[in-house]
C-alpha cells in the first residue's frame, strides 16, 4: 500500500499543492516560513546533499531500474532466444516500431474505450444497486443470494456467451468489463452507505431533511472514502475485463494484440502489449487516487 | 401565567429486542416546561435521559403516554425544537461555518444569507476566527460550540441539550456553562438540558428534575430559587449549598 501512495505522490504533486492551499493548512505554513531564518547558514556538504535527496520518491524509479538490469542479466546469462524471453532493449525496440506505425496507439485506444465504457456502466449499476441494497434489508434479502451465486460463474466462462449474444464488437467487451468490476464495487458501496454515522443520521432526521437532502448532505460525502476504495479496485478490474473479452473474440485491442503476437511467436510484441496494459491500469489508478486526494482533502492530515 | 410549551404526560419507552424480549428504558416521565424556562434533567447513567430527550426531539416514538408541544401533540421532529447531541456530531468534511450552515441549507435559505447568519452565530459563540477550520482541527470545546451554534442558527424556541459538555474537561465545561447562561439570558429560549453534574444543574436552571435508576422515572423536582443573573459568587452562597444537599438527597 505504501508503494502505491509513494507512486501517487510522485505523479500527483499538483494535487498536493491544491491541498496545501486549503485554509486549514495556512496556520502550519507560517511556522514553516519562520523556521529557516533561525537556522545558521550552512556550507555545502556532499554528505548532506545525499541525505537531503528525496529518497522516498526516488525509490520507485530506482527499483524499476534495478528490475530492468536484473532482467537484462537473466537474458544474458541464460542466453534465451527472443521468442522465449526477449531482453528489455529488444522490447523497447519493438515498442518504438509499433508506436511509430500507430498500431499500438489504435489498439490501446480500443482497449481504453472498452475499459472506460465498462467503468461507466459497471459503476453506475453497482452504485445505484448498492445504495438500494444498503437502504433496504428486504431488497437485500431478496437479491443478495442471486448476486452472490452469480459470482460463482467465472467471468472467463461467461465471456464467450456474451460475445455470441452481443457480437464481437465493442459492446460485448464493455459488458465483460462491467461484470468484472461490478461485485467488488457493489460490496464497497453497501459497506460505505451502511457505515454512515448513526448520530449524523439522527441529526438529518431532527433537521427534517428530505431523502434527497440526506443523500446529498450526509450519505454521499460520508460514504465517499469507501466508494473511492471500490473505484480503485474497479478501474484495475476493468482492464482485466477488457483483456478477457478481447481474448474470447475480437479483431482489435491490446488483448487481441497479445493473442496475435503469440500466434506469430513475436514475444517482444507480447511484452509491449502487456506493459501498455499495465501502464493503462496504473494511470487509471493514479488518476483515481489523485481525484480522491482532491475530493477527500479533509481526510489527509496537514503536512 | 402562560401555557406550558412542553407537556410530558406519562411517557414510557419499551425497546423490543428479539433475543431478550421487551426492555423498559423509561418507565414514567411526567412533567411540564414553561416558555423561557431553563430546566435540567439529572439522573444516573442508563436511566433513560437520552431516550427521553430523543422522544421530545421527535426522533423516537414513545410506546406509552403523550407529548404536547405548544398545545398540539408532538409528531416527529419540529422546526421549533433544536437538538444538541451528547457528542458534537459534526460532519468531518465540512468546515465550522459549513457545519453551522447545514440547517439553513436544508431549509432552502439562499447561500449568501445562510453564510452571513452562520458567520454571525459563530462569532456569538466566540469562534469568529475559526470559521474555515475543519472539525479535526478544533478542540473538543470548540466543536461543542459549533454544535451549539448549529442548533441556535434557525432560532428554535426550545433547545434540547443532551450532556452538551459531558466530554469536556472541568475548566472548559465551566466556561461553556457560563456562555450558555449568557446566551440563554440574551435570547430568551426554553432549555431542557441533561447533565450529570449537580452544581452545573443548580447554577444554570430554574428547576431540576431528578430521575431514578433504570427503568427511569422522573421522581423529584427541585425549584432553584437562586436570584438571577447568576455569577461565580452564586456558587458560594448558603442557599447554593442547601440546594446541592437537597438535590444529592433526592438522587439517592
Ligand atoms: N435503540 C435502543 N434499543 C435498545 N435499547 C436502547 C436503545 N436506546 C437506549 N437503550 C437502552 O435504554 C437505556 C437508557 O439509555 P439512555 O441512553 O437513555 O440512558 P442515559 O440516561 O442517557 O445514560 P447516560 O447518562 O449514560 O447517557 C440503556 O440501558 C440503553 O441500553
Ligand atoms: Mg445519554
Amino acid at each position: 500500500m505504501l508503494f502505491w501512495q509513494q507512486l501517487g505522490g510522485l505523479f500527483f504533486m499538483q494535487t498536493t499543492e491544491c491541498i496545501e492551499q486549503h485554509p486549514s493548512i495556512a496556520a502550519g505554513r507560517e511556522v514553516e516560513q519562520l523556521a529557516p531564518q533561525r537556522l545558521a547558514p550552512q556550507r555545502f556538504s556532499f554528505g548532506r546533499l545525499v541525505r537531503r535527496l528525496p529518497w522516498q520518491r526516488l525509490l520507485v524509479p530506482l527499483v524499476l531500474l534495478g528490475a530492468l538490469l536484473l532482467w537484462e542479466l537473466v537474458v544474458y546469462v541464460g542466453n534465451y532466444p527472443a521468442f522465449f524471453l526477449p531482453g528489455p532493449r529488444r522490447v523497447a525496440q519493438r515498442f518504438l516500431v509499433v508506436l511509430r506505425s500507430g498500431a499500438l496507439l489504435s489498439h490501446a485506444l480500443v482497449t481504453v474505450s472498452e475499459v472506460l465504457g465498462g467503468l461507466v456502466l459497471g459503476l453506475s449499476v453497482a452504485f445505484v444497486l448498492g445504495y438500494l441494497l444498503a437502504k433496504s434489508r428486504t431488497l437485500e434479502r431478496i437479491l443478495s443470494p442471486y448476486i452472490v451465486a452469480s459470482q460463482a460463474v467465472p467471468i472467463v466462462a461467461l465471456a464467450p456467451l456474451l460475445v455470441v449474444w452481443f457480437g464481437a464488437g465493442m459492446f460485448s467487451k464493455v459488458l465483460v468489463c462491467a461484470l468484472t468490476l461490478f461485485f467488488p464495487v457493489l460490496i464497497n458501496t453497501i459497506v460505505g452507505i451502511r457505515s454512515v454515522d448513526a448520530e449524523l443520521k439522527e441529526l438529518m432526521v431532527s433537521l427534517r431533511a428530505s431523502r434527497w437532502q440526506a443523500f446529498r448532505y450526509l450519505e454521499l460525502p460520508a460514504a465517499l472514502p469507501v466508494l473511492f476504495g471500490g473505484l480503485k479496485v474497479g478501474v484495475t478490474l476493468s482492464v482485466i475485463g477488457a483483456v478477457v473479452g478481447e481474448f474470447v473474440g475480437a479483431d482489435r485491442g491490446l488483448g487481441f494484440l497479445v493473442n496475435l503476437a503469440r500466434g506469430l511467436f513475436d514475444t517482444p510484441l507480447m511484452f509491449v502489449a502487456l506493459f501498455t496494459l499495465m501502464a493503462i491500469a496504473l494511470t487509471l489508478y493514479l488518476l483515481v487516487s489523485g481525484l480522491e486526494r482532491w475530493v477527500l482533502h479533509w481526510r489527509w492530515p496537514q503536512e | 401565567m402562560s401555557q406550558p410549551i412542553l407537556v410530558v404526560d406519562h411517557v414510557q419507552m419499551l425497546f423490543f429486542d428479539l433475543a431478550e424480549g421487551p426492555f423498559e428504558a423509561l418507565e414514567d416521565a411526567t412533567f411540564e416546561v414553561m416558555p423561557n424556562e431553563f430546566v435540567c434533567l439529572i439522573g444516573p447513567s442508563g436511566c433513560g435521559k437520552s431516550t427521553l430527550l430523543r422522544i421530545l426531539g421527535g426522533l423516537l416514538q414513545p410506546t406509552g403516554g403523550r407529548v404536547w408541544f405548544n398545545g398540539a401533540p408532538l409528531e416527529g421532529p419540529q422546526e421549533h425544537i433544536g437538538f444538541v447531541f451528547q457528542h458534537a456530531n459534526l460532519m468531518p468534511w465540512r468546515t465550522a461555518l459549513a457545519n453551522v450552515m447545514l440547517p439553513l441549507e436544508i431549509q432552502g435559505v439562499p447561500r449568501a444569507e445562510a453564510e452571513r447568519r452562520a458567520d454571525e452565530m459563530l462569532h456569538l459563540v466566540g469562534l469568529g476566527a475559526y470559521t474555515e477550520m475543519l472539525p479535526r482541527d478544533l478542540s473538543g470545546g470548540m466543536r461543542q460550540r459549533v454544535a451549539l451554534a448549529r442548533a441556535l442558527i434557525y432560532d428554535p424556541d426550545v433547545l434540547l441539550l443532551d450532556e452538551p459538555f459531558g466530554a469536556l474537561d472541568a475548566l472548559t465545561r465551566e466556561r461553556m456553562s457560563w456562555e450558555l447562561l449568557n446566551l440563554w439570558q440574551a435570547r430568551q429560549k426554553t432549555v431542557l438540558m441533561v447533565t450529570h453534574d449537580i452544581q452545573e444543574a443548580i447554577l444554570l436552571s430554574d428547576r431540576v428534575l431528578t430521575m431514578s435508576r433504570r427503568p427511569g422515572r422522573v421522581e423529584h423536582e427541585v425549584v432553584i430559587d437562586l436570584p438571577r443573573p447568576r455569577t461565580v459568587d452564586s456558587l458560594y452562597t448558603t442557599r447554593f449549598i442547601e440546594l446541592t444537599h437537597t438535590l444529592r438527597d433526592s438522587l439517592r
